[in-house]
């Protein structure tokens, strides 16, 4: 095992931290809040001869999807980073990275979309995104965006999956707090990640390809499902990589983090910063003797249902946090696709879904522990509850 | 095979095709023909990446599992040739910096368009990469009007033009508007190069502009009047004809820009009435008719109109 090198920065710097080790070929990228700092800090490691990756100054987030898709498909390790509206812009170009088989690497600083504008974190942007066909995976804190951007590229680039990655963190919360953090040496990383050696690429002289057909209803269909099959050959892959991740820096990961939940009997299960949050006030309910837990999702693509159940099985309840409006009625993706995988694996807990920390609202130890307390009063108490409503709000309705 | 010295079109039809036959495009596209007419300007050793926007020639030329393409293509979106090129020519010089490419590996990087995408939704994505100044070429294959998706008129479309969505009807004379000047706009870059040119009897300024514009370092724009059979309404046999008849009534001057000196090709001899060449053309069969003589008369003064301003760009000191 490595030793670690103790430091203390942003989500921005760690993620930057983490490029400048990595050093890719190519870098478009056009700057949004609050994702900004990392294309400026990749520019300074260029003009500092740190890193001598091309960085791409596009002049759109449509530019700068697209210029990755080209680049990667010409055989150059490839990355960009955005928020928010340009992910969105981004949108047809997510499809076409991933349709291509390009394992370009994203890191997306989560941020609401608009309206009414806003720069601070929700996770509007990604799931907005969730169905792209790009790998997702979501940090607690700065040392978890630092590892999971190092084990992005053996991810999306192993050969039974060539997907496109996306990193998320929090907007600000992530991003922009500093923390402790421990980083690795640099020679153990670029190791770990290893050079890009794709099979077929653009500037292969003597073997061209062509890239992009046109794909008529007698073919397209076999290509979406060689995708979705990539799909799921990424589950075993992350656990693959985290593994050998875990030899090189001691620091677990799977596709979520289990806190307290070997006797949980009422659980949160969430994505991102909030699960600090969480933890926090599930270690003040435990000291009461109330036995909960939080399951933190990692990995939202693939979606680990199976494993999901699993974990919950032996709860009563759990409250399904999404920190997005999906605006259908119902709940939340998160609670959308929990309740769905745990009624497919035929595990009948209750379940309730809430909506909270919409565009940088604040979510409290308060706000968990009002959760916790709902939960167990309709299991006990069979006191009726809605089955999907907001937290946080300024006025309760 | 060079376009300098003692050019012969026969020895320029001896290169080896890198669009080859096979493909769907329509008979009397002028597209095709010019495309691969640009393609003879590379030089046969050196390799090539070609780009290309969704259209008539995308969905043509590369329907999975069939290409017509020697070189490597990359096909992406509609609106993003430009950028998606940049990209591939960005990557050429990160690999090449790296040692992943021999020195001897010589890649060019060609992208073609038609009008809809390139004066229009493709727009921004050009002017960006041409702004940025990739070593590369953006061909826009304009034949003034969507034609891939049936006709809609585009910015590049001239007006009274007859389209699906310029109907000509008992309230309509066709498109309203004039159409947009894409080779001035990115003359306007101040990039290293940009030409017109079109289908000409010895394919001599297409031949030599293509090859210019591959070997300038830096980027370059080519913009290219392509006759569509069926937009237009010819018949397949003129499209030759047709190319003529644009340059002779000043329709489609002959131009380039070199390094911001603009410098006209071809002045004809007596220029043509505008007639001449709407006259072949379906879409503008409305104009000949009884009562249409001041529509006539309004092109007539537009092509006049911008005919004088090439006239001074080009005569400027």
């Amino acid at each position: 095992m490595e030793t670690p090198i103790r430091q203390r920065m942003s989500g921005n710097e760690a993620v930057s931290e983490a490029i400048r080790q990595v050093n890719p070929d190519v870098m478009p990228a056009f700057p949004i809040t609050p994702s900004t700092e990392i294309p400026q800090m990749v520019s300074t490691f260029i003009a500092n001869g740190q890193v001598d990756t091309e960085f791409i100054p596009v002049e759109s987030e449509h530019s700068a999807m697209s210029a990755a898709i080209g680049s990667e498909a010409a055989g150059a390790r490839t990355m960009t980073a955005t928020s928010s509206a340009g992910l969105a812009l981004m949108w047809e170009e997510l499809l076409l990275a991933a349709s291509n088989r390009l394992p370009i690497a994203l890191t997306l600083v989560n941020r609401t979309l608009s309206g009414p504008i806003n720069i601070n974190c929700d996770h509007s942007d990604s799931m907005g995104a969730r169905d792209t066909g790009w790998i997702q995976i979501y940090a607690e804190n700065n040392q978890e965006v630092y590892d999971n951007y190092i084990q992005a590229f053996p991810i999306a680039e192993d050969k039974r999956v060539h997907l496109p990655i996306m990193i998320c963190q929090d907007g600000f919360i992530t991003s922009h707090a500093v923390e402790n953090i421990q980083l690795l040496p640099d020679a153990p990383v670029k190791a770990f990640v290893g050079d890009y050696d794709p099979e077929e690429y653009l500037l292969n002289p003597g073997k061209p390809i062509a890239i992009g057909p046109y794909s008529i209803s007698a073919y397209a269909m076999e290509a979406k499902k060689a995708q979705a099959v990539a799909m799921e050959n990424a589950r075993e892959v992350i656990l693959e990589v985290a593994e050998r991740f875990y030899q090189m820096s001691g620091r677990k990961y799977g596709f979520f983090e289990s806190y307290r939940m070997e006797d949980a009997e009422y659980c949160m299960l969430l994505i991102g910063s909030a699960a600090g949050t969480a933890k926090e006030a599930v270690d003040e309910l435990r000291e009461q003797g109330f036995k909960v837990g939080v399951l933190k999702i990692r990995v939202f693509r693939p979606f680990p249902e199976k494993e999901i159940a699993e974990a919950l099985k032996g709860c009563k309840a759990v409250a399904i946090m999404d920190r997005v409006e999906s605006y259908n009625g119902c709940c939340g993706p998160l609670g959308s696709e929990v309740t769905a995988g745990l009624f497919r694996n035929k595990v009948m807990i209750e379940t309730v879904c809430y909506t909270y920390g919409l565009a940088g609202r604040d979510f409290t130890t308060t706000h968990v522990k009002e959760i916790f307390g709902a939960l167990k009063a309709l299991v006990e108490e069979g006191k009726p509850i809605p089955h999907n409503q907001y937290i946080g709000l300024r006025t309760r309705s | 095979m060079s376009t300098s010295g003692n050019y012969r079109l026969k020895n320029m039809l001896k290169q080896p095709e890198r669009l080859t036959p096979g493909h769907r495009m329509c008979a009397g596209c002028g597209a095709t023909i010019a495309i691969r007419a640009v393609l003879r300007g590379l030089q046969p050793t050196d390799h090539a990446v070609i780009g290309n926007a969704t259209g008539c020639l995308e969905v043509s030329s590369y329907m999975y599992p069939y290409t017509s393409w020697e070189d490597s293509y990359i096909h992406n979106a509609f609106e993003n040739a430009g950028a998606t090129l940049g990209g591939v020519e960005t990557a050429y010089k990160a690999l090449k910096k790296k040692g992943k490419l021999g020195p001897d590996e010589n890649y060019k990087f060609i992208t073609f368009g038609g009008d809809g995408g390139t004066y229009d939704i493709g727009l921004q994505s050009l002017s960006g990469a041409m702004e940025r100044g990739h070593d590369m070429v953006y061909v826009c294959y304009d034949n003034g009007a969507y034609m891939n998706t049936g006709i809609q008129r585009s910015s590049a479309t001239p007006m009274f033009a007859d389209t699906t969505t310029t109907p000509v009807g008992t309230e309509s004379d066709g498109k309203i508007q004039y159409r947009k000047d894409l080779a001035a706009i990115i003359a306007e870059h101040y990039v290293p190069y940009v030409a017109q040119s079109t289908l000409t009897r010895d394919f001599m300024d297409l031949h030599r502009k293509s090859e210019k514009a591959i070997y300038t370092e830096g980027a370059a724009f080519l913009n290219l009047c392509t006759p569509c059979p069926r937009g237009w309404r010819y018949e397949v046999s003129d499209v030759m004809e047709i190319c003529r008849l644009a340059v002779e009534t000043c329709y489609w001057p002959l131009f380039e820009v070199d390094h911001g000196k603009w410098i006209l090709n071809y002045e004809p001899a007596k220029k043509l009435p505008i007639e001449d060449f709407l006259r072949p053309q379906g879409r503008f069969a409305h104009l000949f008719k009884p009562g249409n003589e001041h529509l006539i008369a309004l092109f007539q003064e537009e092509v006049d109109k911008r005919w004088e301003d090439l006239l001074y760009r080009c005569n400027r000191e």
